[in-house]
């Protein structure tokens, strides 16, 4: 499983890509081949504020739903449009052409706080 | 930990997803993924183990009249090596379960669901003392293991490790004592995912090698194996009831389309006089439809359903994005004025009513030979 340094990521198998003053957020390559074959995205509407822990989309494979929650507090800036017709690309590149949506970020501390890829790669490691 | 049947360990080799079902440990898909598999069976044939299931042997004289009197299918009149699908009912017309019933030389087969298997075991029973004519029951379904090898490709593939001709054995009809990879078997013509293909019953020692030999047999022809996953999904298109899902103790087989499975012109089976009131009134007021999303989203089981004017009117059993058809279908339980095809109705998808309409089923039917 990969597990990209430069990001970082939730015990809920999202990670976070910060850039500036926003981040997009996609979901990890460990819960992408967990869930299997995806072939639905349910996207938020850009400009909706969540909050940390939130769910605000859903991914479903044939057999399972899964929420997606939000790494950090913010707004929704963009969605990715891609995954409503090819959704199968959280499967083929979960960390790029997969990504889901883009957060503004609120609070730079609660970037700091997720967890980076070495913790992330060992909490896999401690048994899923 | 849940109860493991004899190929769990080549589940695992194989690098299996296993999940708990019914109280076993079992494959969900192998890392294939359950679109090739499902895709594997429809166009060429895949390999399932099935040892989950539970199987119930019937002997004495009597023991074919007491499996009639179990079921709401006419036992009586199977020829022998002959099976035939049933629902078995409470004496309200809940499902206890479906099974099916293979009459063979010196006994009955029940073959029924495994998370199923305590609870119709005990059920049996309660009705074999009931019963006045000469029969034993026996729960075999640890002894015996189960695999079933689905698709257009099946016959050709089993044919391979067999000496007996698998064209003598017609759709929902069986063999005994065939040796299959030199090991001998009981092989029928039957299976849950809208194929043709063969449902092989042995020893649960024998498991091991008759995988194994199977998938190396039909390699040429691209056999892989294929978990839970895509068994579900393909029995969903092909809308074979799953226990649990279209049926239970809440609903009658009348409701669950299985009309053509209940013989209310036997004398008696337990649920008969149920069953016979519900036609006598009009048949049921609720019943079994199959729908498909006009909107984006898809239908999982639990997710209500509603009429135009977005009032409740039924829930959805079985929901997926269908890989056959490339179509979001569901199955649920709707009033009988609203299950014709072509019926508007929506699904309450987590809080969004995504409009859907009533088709007709099986959606999907494995074009004839």
């Amino acid at each position: 499983m990969k597990t990209p340094s430069e990001l970082r990521y939730t015990e809920d198998h999202e990670w976070l890509r910060p850039e500036g003053k926003s981040g997009r957020i996609g979901i990890t390559d460990f819960a992408q081949d967990q869930l299997g074959d995806v072939v639905f995205v349910e996207l938020p509407e850009v400009g909706r504020a969540v909050k940390k822990g939130e769910a605000f989309g859903v991914v479903e494979s044939v057999k399972s739903v899964s929420d997606v929650f939000a790494p950090i507090t913010g707004k929704v800036v963009s969605v990715n449009q891609g995954l409503v017709d090819t959704p199968e690309l959280v499967n083929q590149d979960p960390y790029g052409q997969g990504w889901i949506v883009e957060l503004e970020i609120a609070d730079d501390a609660e970037v700091q706080a997720l967890l980076d890829a070495q913790a992330y790669a060992a909490l896999q490691e401690g048994g899923h | 930990m849940g109860k493991r049947t004899p190929l769990y360990g080549e589940h695992v080799a194989l690098g299996a997803r296993m999940v708990d079902f019914g109280g076993w440990d079992m494959p969900v898909q192998y890392p294939s993924g359950i679109l090739a598999e499902h895709e594997a069976v429809r166009t060429r044939a895949g390999l399932f183990d099935v040892s989950h299931m539970g199987e119930i042997e019937c002997t004495g004289e009597n023991a074919l009249e007491f499996a009639d009197h179990l079921v709401a299918n006419d036992c009586m009149r199977l020829a022998m090596d002959q099976v035939l699908y049933t629902p078995m009912c409470y004496p309200d017309g809940g499902v206890v379960d479906d099974l099916l019933v293979y009459r063979l030389q010196d006994r009955v087969l029940l073959v029924i669901n495994a998370s199923n298997t305590d609870k119709d075991f005990a059920w049996v029973r309660e009705q074999q003392d009931a019963f006045a004519g000469d029969v034993k029951v026996r729960d075999i379904s640890s002894k015996t293991a189960q695999l079933a090898l689905q698709g257009p490709k099946a016959q050709e593939v089993l044919q391979r490790l067999t000496a007996k001709d698998l064209g003598e054995i017609a759709f929902f009809h069986a063999a005994e004592d065939v040796e299959v990879a030199g090991k001998r078997a009981l092989v029928s013509r039957t299976g849950y995912t809208g194929e043709d293909g063969f449902e092989v019953y042995l020893p649960a020692e024998d498991a091991v090698h008759v995988w194994r030999e199977i998938l190396r047999a039909g390699e040429p022809e691209g056999v892989i194996p294929c978990g839970l996953g895509a068994r579900d999904s393909l029995r969903f298109e092909a809308c074979l009831p799953l226990y649990g899902h279209e049926l239970d103790d809440q609903h009658n087989p009348l409701e669950a389309g299985l009309k053509f499975f209940v013989k209310l012109a036997k004398s008696d089976f337990v649920g008969h006089a149920a069953l016979v009131r519900v036609q006598e009134q009009g048949g049921p007021e609720r019943r079994l439809a199959g729908f498909r999303l006009l909107e984006r989203g898809i239908a999982r089981q639990g997710y209500p359903l509603l009429d135009v004017q977005g009032q409740p009117v039924g829930t959805t059993t079985s929901g997926m994005p269908s890989p056959t058809l490339g179509a979001a279908i569901g199955l649920g339980f709707l009033p009988a004025a609203l299950a014709q095809p072509g019926t508007r109705i929506a699904v309450d998808v987590r809080g969004r009513a995504v409009s859907a309409e009533v088709v007709k089923i099986p959606f999907y039917r494995r074009s004839a030979k």
